[in-house]
């Protein structure tokens, strides 16, 4: 039978203090502290995991891999996109072509927007596809050069013809074969994209511009140009200039075309390379004259009518953003479905007319006519006869070709 | 007395002194720790191996990279981009010291001058994290802009003819200048100036400026000898928390500034995602690691102080 000691207690106590400064602050001192996550971090990593790290060759046979797919029984698709590329209504949160294939095939269409750049959805996704694991997305939207890098590395999966008769039958003949992807085996465009010249009225103040040579070259023009950051689009427009075909040039070709905006860059005649943010500076006219997308200028021009494009005479870029299956998708058939939808006039009509951008869609015109009939006159939107004659495609490019030409294009842009 | 033996039981009556520390308690730091040590190691010291292992890779993405201790790239790199790493240094300091001008009279007000009015003051200060990064830089597009009356004023009073002359600014423009990137840089960075200063400077006992008086110093004397030496742990952590995001900032000096304007940065993250040469990026990171390493442990050995805040 043990008695109470108060005394003890408290002796208790004041070892019980002493221990946890002993145990405590004394033994873990940050210097000792710093000491030991260093060594175990040297341990741990250690020159033997810097040699173990590595990327694995991408080297799959093209034809990508497929997963089981789910798509009978789970009846949802995961479709990323890009921001503002897909109607809305009015309350800005339901898209009515997406409710409308909801409706008629009983798919759930789970859409997200989280593709800004496609340099930078490309760093996204590549850790998993590289390592042959599923993305979490059956149906991607990416510009053609980075599709025919997917397909190139073995990334997309082929698509079946049987699950898309519309699309099939209703792309525009301009998009049929591109050099990367001849008959459409693995991607279909969603939307093309035309690169033309834009320019601001009041900025210009009646300094006439008709070609890229104006805008390279026109002293009164100087600091009030912007070129695009994409490099087949600011390149493959001064090749067209310069008499060249994007479609067929030759290295010396390309370095001449550097050579010339270089010239222009170094007497401080364009301004900046801009992605997408050249739409402000060109509204409030810091800059006269761009290089830029068409997609952009009808939609700027609905709120500024100083604004207006020019198709040069020496013609104009025409390049897509493609629909594509990753490898692994869980909802191939269902993606493919979605993608075939698309590819009614009518659908394709009430995308363009919200979009704003080059229908791939045969027939769609008729159909755009009846809800937006200055939509479908519009030739940045519906392209003419006339048009199309004078578009031009870049060609596609080999791995090493494409990173020989993208450093050129990143030391004439400053990095 | 069944109430007492219940009472804790009291450790052997052995004097406790002599005794090791139990082993138990010895470790409960270190489990306190574990939660920030794998936190650190999942999230910095992995990255670190990987980047440092990409770094001495070689290889391109169809062929898979292989670490083959290709230290050459260091050396390319840096040959080929020290424009950059100079450009970045420099417009980093100038926005150091730009936000310490601006940073310092605010922070002493606040500290000691605001009264009531100090925390809706704080507020103020903090109140541009509340929109995005990106919209903030943007909206200076918008006060910069060429026609603007900011610009207008500017050429007005012919101070863009002095600054251009500088090599600050091209013809009768702000924008797509290094004074924009500059601007911009100090803008974004300022809270993070200010913050520190307001601590340290709030710390100072109000008795030491009577002191001083009382001793016949004047307020410059008083500033100089008292205030400013007692407030350097915010000087120091201030230009610290400016300096070093703004030396690897990419994003001012893409949207405000132009082809001559470009910082390292800017080059990382067009070898990452353009050219697709990761080592090239990798080494880069690298690179502007160790010299702000370098830079800032001289700077805090230069300036005496030990606390940082």
């Amino acid at each position: 039978m043990e008695q109470y000691e108060p005394d003890r207690l408290t002796s208790a106590r004041t070892a019980a203090s002493r221990g946890g400064i002993r145990g405590g602050r004394a033994s873990l001192s940050r210097r000792s502290l710093l000491r030991a996550s260093a060594g175990g971090a040297l341990t741990v990593g250690g020159i033997g995991a810097l040699s173990a790290c590595g990327i694995p060759a991408a080297g799959q046979a093209q034809g990508g891999t497929s997963a089981e797919d789910h798509s009978d029984k789970e009846k949802t698709v995961n479709f990323s996109n890009w921001p503002v590329y897909l109607d809305v209504d009015d309350s800005g949160k339901r898209h009515p072509t997406l409710d409308e294939f909801a409706r008629q095939s009983g798919i759930k269409v789970k859409y997200t927007e989280d593709i800004n750049d496609n340099g930078e959805f490309f760093g996204k996704i590549k850790p998993q596809l590289a390592a042959g694991q599923d993305t979490g997305r059956d149906l991607i939207i990416v510009t053609d050069w980075l599709a025919a890098r997917l397909i190139r590395l073995g990334w997309v999966q082929k698509l079946d013809p049987a699950n898309l008769p519309h699309a099939f039958a209703n792309l525009s003949e301009q998009f049929r074969s591109p050099d990367w992807d001849p008959g459409r085996a693995y991607s279909y465009p969603w939307q093309g994209v035309s690169t033309v010249i834009a320019y601001n009225k009041k900025a210009l103040d009646g300094i006439e511009v008709k070609s890229v040579s104006d805008l390279l070259d026109n002293p009164k023009l100087k600091g009030r140009v912007s070129f695009l950051s994409e490099m087949r689009d600011s390149v493959g427009m001064t090749l067209l200039d310069m008499g060249k075909d994007p479609a067929r040039f030759t290295d010396d070709d390309y370095d001449a075309a550097i050579a010339r905006l270089q010239k222009a860059v170094d007497k401080g005649q364009v301004r900046r390379f801009t992605g997408n943010d050249y739409t402000s500076d060109l509204t409030k006219g810091d800059i006269a004259a761009c290089v830029a997308w068409g997609g952009d200028i009808v939609q700027l021009q609905e709120d500024s009518p100083d604004v207006d494009y020019i198709v040069p005479d020496a013609g104009w870029l025409s390049a897509t953003d493609n629909l594509l299956i990753p490898n692994k998708a869980r909802h191939k058939a269902n993606a493919e479905r979605l993608i075939d939808f698309y590819y009614q006039p009518r659908q394709a009509a009430l995308l363009s007319a919200y979009v704003a951008f080059i229908s791939p869609v045969d027939g769609a015109k008729e159909e755009l006519a009846r809800i937006d009939k200055e939509a479908a006159d519009n030739p940045l939107i519906i392209p003419t006869k006339d048009m199309v004659a004078k578009s031009h495609s870049f060609r596609a490019l080999s791995d090493k070709e494409e990173a020989a030409y993208e450093a050129k294009f990143a030391k004439l842009t400053g990095a | 007395m069944a109430a007492v033996t219940r009472a804790p039981a009291p450790p052997a009556p052995a004097a406790p002194q002599q005794k090791p520390p139990r082993k138990r308690g010895r470790l409960t730091p270190y489990w306190l720790l574990l939660p920030g040590i794998l936190w650190l190691v999942v999230f910095f010291a992995l990255p670190m191996i990987y980047q440092a292992s990409t770094s001495v890779q070689t290889g391109s993405l169809e062929e898979g990279y292989k670490v083959t201790w290709h230290f050459v790239t260091y050396w390319d790199a840096l040959s080929e981009y020290w424009p950059q790493f100079v450009r970045s240094v420099l417009y980093a300091a100038s926005a150091t010291i730009l936000c310490l001008l601006l940073g310092y009279p605010l922070a002493y007000l606040l500290a000691f001058r605001a009264g009531r009015w100090r925390n809706l003051l704080l507020i103020l200060v903090i109140a541009p994290f509340f929109t995005s990064f990106l919209i903030r830089t943007l909206a200076w597009k918008t006060i910069l802009a060429d026609g603007g009356p900011l610009v207008g004023a500017l050429n007005a009073l012919h101070v863009l003819d002095v600054t251009s002359w500088l090599g600050w600014t091209s013809g009768d423009r702000v924008l797509a200048t290094p004074l924009a990137v500059v601007c911009g840089l100090t803008y974004n960075f300022l809270p993070f100036m200010i913050l520190p200063l307001y601590t340290s400077l709030e710390r100072i006992d109000a008795r030491l400026h009577e002191a001083a008086g009382d001793l016949y110093a004047r307020p410059v004397t008083t500033f100089r000898k008292v205030t400013f030496p007692l407030s350097m742990p915010g000087v120091v952590s201030g230009t610290l928390l400016t300096f070093i995001p703004a030396a690897g900032d990419y994003v001012n000096a893409d949207l405000l500034g132009s082809t001559d304007t470009r910082m390292v940065g800017n080059v990382i993250q067009t070898q990452f995602l353009r050219i697709l040469d990761y080592p090239t990026a990798a080494a880069l990171s690298f690179i502007l690691m160790a010299a702000i390493l370098a830079m800032v442990t001289v700077y805090i050995r230069r300036s005496g102080t030990e606390d940082l805040v």
